[in-house]
């Protein structure tokens, strides 16, 4: 079975090639395609089983982080990219992608309300862009791409505007609950540290959220980044190196999922 | 000048000139063009009987400029040297270039340098069919009056050379050093009109970081390096490295191919940028020399030319740095001939000049040489990116340079005379060495004194050049891509300072290339010599560091330098020239690429007071790596590992880190014996490869003193290490000096960690260098150490650690 896997891409963004490799690893047959080939109908959502927005800086981030590609996709892409969420394929945005998702509505997007923005993803507490690696707590199993992650691993992130704020405390809370909040920043151990553990001065320590039907999946660190062991921030301290990365597991998770979905369907 | 006037052709009266009135209308212009040159151009234009359009002479100050024509490296020199008995010795060379720097890499011929001196950056094959292309530029002046600009457009146009390297290549990292003048002590006022340091600093750091960031390139490797030298004359060093099939490695142009200028549009950004560059900075320059950046105009440009590239759409490529399209379009024609239709340029604005449109540097553009057949597949690619593109002329077949606006030819030069008929320039070059100090002999009491030593180790460790580059480093996003597998900052937390940093190619295969970088401008006080000398070694120390091998290293050098009219000047630059023909034949290690930036020297037009740079050269070295997966890094990894200090530690404290916290000119400058080090790197490299070695770091500055506390820091452990065993040269032993084992310079030595189960095995590979086991790795958290005479100093590794750390405060 062929799982296509569209990674969207625009002016600035950065980490397609990457992100198209660890689909391509983990089974899916990825397809970088520039989102004015989809706003003039040459590519179709709808031919695709995966949709990931990469990371960089799209349209240089000038007026804030995601804002103009997320614009583009709710002005130009609204109805196609509703139903494709509709349908429980996956949808997954890293770092900028996450910033779009965001910015579009699409995340949190709880049921009834999408496309209502609840959150932002807001300048990071050190007023700089940050690279550094730190540790996730899967906080949630609501999502089905965490299948088979360790409780805490390490993953990199690399941006300036990063820092999530939810419209209000009980917000957050409601989203708790509901198991959206999926990845928590931590250190090694898992216990929920301040910085540098959570680099940006997360809400809540949030370092990624699901839709409610889990099925779109947005986060800052950078799992694509993490695919092959060599990424590892320190592996040469390692006494063995494992197969693959641990964020590689997320693209074999939405793999698995999209196979699943196109024998449903 | 009227842009609306009815003519587009403006002659400039030339034919009955003086010397006087010539050197009057180049300065006046800006054109930084000697009497020689001016008299030159004047006899070109005499015979043909008419005057040069100012367009014309534009063209030309920009071809025949310092920082296009790099006419002193390529000057013949009468070098005369005082040699150590106060006799004069007297070199005659006739192309300095090609004699040093560009003769070792022809007498190696190294069968991996598939395109070297030639194009935008040099090119090694690495893994089969790929490549790599490695490129440094300085942006030194721009940097200096416009900090965020100048570094940002710096990396910027190094990209760009990347990106028409062959037919292009995808740039995968890069690279940056800066020299500053220190940011503390600097009182209010002191600068008058200028920026202060910090301001520098800050800005230049915030360019590179948006710049490279946004391109979505990892900047993996570099150095900062303080120093009063550097006040007003900071240094800026921004490199990229590229991958690319060794099919795309050849470019040529054919006449019939159309001239397509891509990217971005032009404005008045940059007028004068190479020219100025060329000349010594002092106040009121007006900051429109200095371009104006635009990093995802070149992200669009350069993702749809790699894709342009793959479809052979273009037969050759240039990038428009310094001199615009007049040296891209006057470079890419030079065997052939061009035309080129100035009015067809999109510009930002109206009101440029037909000569500014035709000098401007505006950024993120590149030339193309398009077969006429591949024009509406080009087209239509790149509007599909949001890319602008515009068929400004062609390549024809008559060996001129042709440039038109509007019906009126503004530009017609032979070729020939562009690009071969600046007149050599004879220079003299004179070097004697500095009077011999000693290095001072703290007294015999501070001496004995434990506490004297451990406070020395704290400050050298705090001092900005040494301490932690980590706030720079964690702007830079140094993993996009994915492919960086030995980082810049390593070990358990990643604090630890890696030697150098390893990017991987495209997988699935498992081979890589390593990266890093030499630089020891303070040694240049005692000896340039030495200086390039050490900056070489300190350079391919890095990459043995980390396991590369010595006979895939291939080197890069970027001169910087005073006014290279002063014979002194000069003699600093032949004699760091000529180490770097000695050192890199010894070593087997080829220049692929360089660049040379000269006139550093700021001219105080109140006082007339100038203030030079010494003679500084950056060594980026650079070396294949078959596996990336039997690379090591340089933080400690396991309590009770032996630790080895590879490698002869001399009396050579002349410029060293802790020479300079005592504030001496005394002592002697670290010196370097290949013959001697070479055995030791091969033998390092082969014991890292067969895992006997699991970690190793390079001592540079601040000698094996700072190399044990980082690697200790990297690993968050402790060690202890008797001085007594270091290996160190006879004369030094005799001293009973800790201070000096700790400190000394000295080129050619490591500290290795190796688990005691390898010892043997490790031991008996080494026999016949300089080597011994001095210690070993506790996990105490402490750093111990047993002096020459028993005495015994004491660090906990937060102290050390918090002092490193906290050194460059921003």
């Amino acid at each position: 079975m062929i799982v296509r896997a569209l990674v969207i891409r625009c002016a600035g963004t950065n980490c397609d090639e990457e992100t198209a490799w660890s689909l391509e690893e983990a089974g899916a047959q990825p397809d970088r395609v520039h989102v004015n080939r989809l706003v003039r109908g040459e590519k179709k959502l709808q031919d695709y089983d995966i949709v990931v927005i990469p990371g960089g800086f799209s349209y240089g981030d000038d007026i804030a982080s995601g804002k103009v590609l997320a614009n583009q996709l709710l002005n130009r892409l609204r109805s196609p990219l509703e139903e494709f969420v509709k349908s429980g394929r996956p949808l997954l945005g890293i770092c900028n992608g996450f910033q779009v998702l965001v910015k579009c509505g699409l995340l949190p997007g709880l049921d009834g309300e999408d496309f209502r923005i609840r959150v932002t993803l807001a300048e990071n507490d050190s007023g700089r862009f940050e690279c550094r690696w730190s540790y996730l707590k899967v906080a949630s199993r609501r999502c089905p791409f965490v299948k088979g992650l360790p409780s805490v691993f390490p993953l990199p992130v690399a941006h300036g505007e990063g820092k999530f704020v939810p419209e209000s405390s009980s917000f957050l809370t409601a989203l708790e609950k509901r198991g959206q909040v999926v990845f928590k920043y931590a250190d090694a151990h898992g216990r929920l540290a301040g910085y540098p553990w959570n680099p940006n001065g997360s809400v809540g320590h949030v370092a990624g959220l699901c839709n409610p039907a889990g099925n779109v999946l947005g986060l800052m660190p950078h799992p694509e980044r993490h695919a092959f062991p060599h990424q590892h921030s320190h592996w040469t301290r390692l006494s063995r190196q494992p197969e693959h990365g641990v964020g590689f597991q997320i693209f074999k998770n939405m793999v698995r999922h999209a196979m699943e979905w196109k024998e449903r369907n | 000048m009227n842009p609306a006037a009815a003519t587009h052709r403006i002659e400039i009266g030339f034919a009955d000139r003086s010397p006087d009135e010539l050197m009057e209308l180049s300065r006046g212009r800006g054109l930084s063009l000697n009497l020689p040159e001016m008299a030159a151009i004047q006899k070109y234009f005499n015979a043909l009987g008419r005057d040069p359009t100012d367009a014309e002479l534009e063209t030309l100050a920009q071809t025949w400029s310092e920082h296009c024509n790099h006419k002193s490296f390529r000057a013949s020199v009468t070098h005369t040297e005082k040699d150590e008995l106060g006799m004069d010795r007297c070199r005659k060379y006739k192309n300095l270039l090609k004699e040093t720097i560009m003769r070792v890499t022809e007498e190696l011929r190294r069968p991996w340098c598939v395109s070297v001196f030639k194009d935008n950056a040099g090119i090694v094959s690495y893994d089969g069919d790929r490549a790599i292309a490695f490129k440094v530029e300085t942006h030194n002046h721009p940097s200096a009056l416009e900090p965020y600009g100048g570094a940002g457009t710096g990396l910027g146009g190094v990209i760009r050379d990347i990106m028409g390297a062959g037919l292009g290549a995808r740039p995968i990292a890069s690279t940056d050093v800066f020299c500053f003048a220190p940011l503390q002590g600097q009182k209010r006022g002191d600068r008058g009109r200028r920026l202060s340091t910090r301001r520098i600093f800050h800005g230049v750091v915030s360019g590179v970081r948006d710049y490279g960031n946004r391109m979505g390139i990892p900047t993996v490797n570099g150095a900062v390096y303080f120093d009063e030298d550097f006040a007003d004359n900071p240094l800026v060093f921004c490199g990229t490295v590229g991958i690319l099939p060794v099919s795309a490695v050849h470019k040529e142009v054919r006449p019939g191919d159309r001239i397509v200028m891509v990217g971005g549009r032009v404005g008045r950004d940059g007028i004068h940028g190479a020219t100025f560059s060329s000349d010594s900075l002092s106040d009121g320059i007006p900051s429109s020399v200095v371009q104006i950046g635009n990093p995802i105009v070149q992200k669009k440009m350069m993702d749809a030319l790699l894709q342009a590239r793959d479809r052979r759409l273009y037969r050759g490529v240039t990038d428009c740095g310094a001199g615009g399209l007049s040296s891209a379009v006057g470079e890419m024609g030079a065997e052939t001939g061009a035309s080129v239709s100035l009015e067809r340029v999109p510009l930002k604005y109206t009101g440029l000049t037909p000569w500014e449109i035709w000098l401007s540097e505006s950024q993120e553009r590149m030339v193309l040489a398009v077969p006429p057949e591949n024009m509406d597949e080009l087209r239509l690619l790149l509007s599909d990116e949001d890319v602008e593109c515009s068929d400004i002329g062609e390549f024809t077949d008559d060996g001129r340079l042709r440039v038109n606006y509007r019906d009126e030819r503004i530009v017609d030069l032979k070729m020939s005379f562009l690009h071969d008929g600046v007149p050599k320039r004879q220079l003299k070059s004179f070097w004697s060495p500095p009077p011999q100090k000693a290095f001072p002999n703290p007294t015999l009491r501070a001496l004995r004194d434990s506490t004297h030593l451990q406070s020395i180790l704290m400050k050298v460790l705090a001092a900005p050049t040494v301490a932690s580059k980590e706030w720079i480093i964690r702007q830079y996003d140094h993993e996009v891509q994915g492919r960086t597998v030995l980082k810049p900052l390593v070990g358990v937390q990643q604090r630890g300072p890696g030697d150098a940093a390893v990017l991987r190619g495209d997988p699935p295969s498992m081979a890589g290339v390593a990266v890093s970088n030499g630089l020891c401008p303070h040694f240049s006080r005692w000896d340039p010599y030495w200086m390039a000398a050490s900056a070489i070694d300190e350079s391919i120390r890095n990459l043995i560091a980390v396991g590369a091998r010595l006979d895939r290293v291939a080197l890069l050098d970027n001169f910087c330098g005073g006014d290279p009219q002063t014979p002194k000047c000069m003699g600093e630059l032949v004699r760091a020239a000529q180490a770097c023909y000695d050192v890199a034949l010894a070593y087997g290690t080829p220049f692929i690429s360089g660049k040379d930036s000269l006139n550093n020297q700021f001219v105080d037009r109140a006082s007339g007071g100038k203030r030079s740079i010494p003679t500084t050269l950056l060594v980026s070295a650079i070396a294949g790596v078959d596996d990336i997966r039997r690379l090591i890094t340089m933080d400690f990894k396991r309590a009770g590992n032996w630790i080895y200090v590879l490698g002869t530690t001399r009396d050579e404290l002349g410029g060293s880190q802790y020479g300079r916290l005592l504030n001496t000119p005394g002592g002697e400058v670290p010196r370097l014996d290949p013959k001697e080090t070479i055995v030791l790197y091969e033998r390092l490299s082969e014991a890292i490869h067969r895992g006997w070695v699991v970690s190793c770091h390079d001592c540079s500055d601040g000698g094996l003193g700072v190399a044990l506390a980082e690697m200790a820091i990297g690993g968050a452990m402790g060690l202890h290490v008797d001085l007594d065993r270091v290996p160190v040269s006879p004369d030094l032993k005799a001293q009973e000096r800790d201070d000096k084992i700790l400190f000394s310079e000295s080129n050619g030595r490591f500290v290795a960690e190796v688990p005691s189960t390898q010892a043997r095995r490790f031991e008996g590979h080494l026999q016949g260098v300089s080597f011994a086991r001095v210690g070993q790795v506790r996990e105490n958290g402490r750093i111990d150490m047993v002096g020459l005479t028993r005495g015994k100093y004491s660090w906990s590794l937060r102290q050390v650690e918090t002092a490193w750390r906290e050194g460059l405060t921003p």
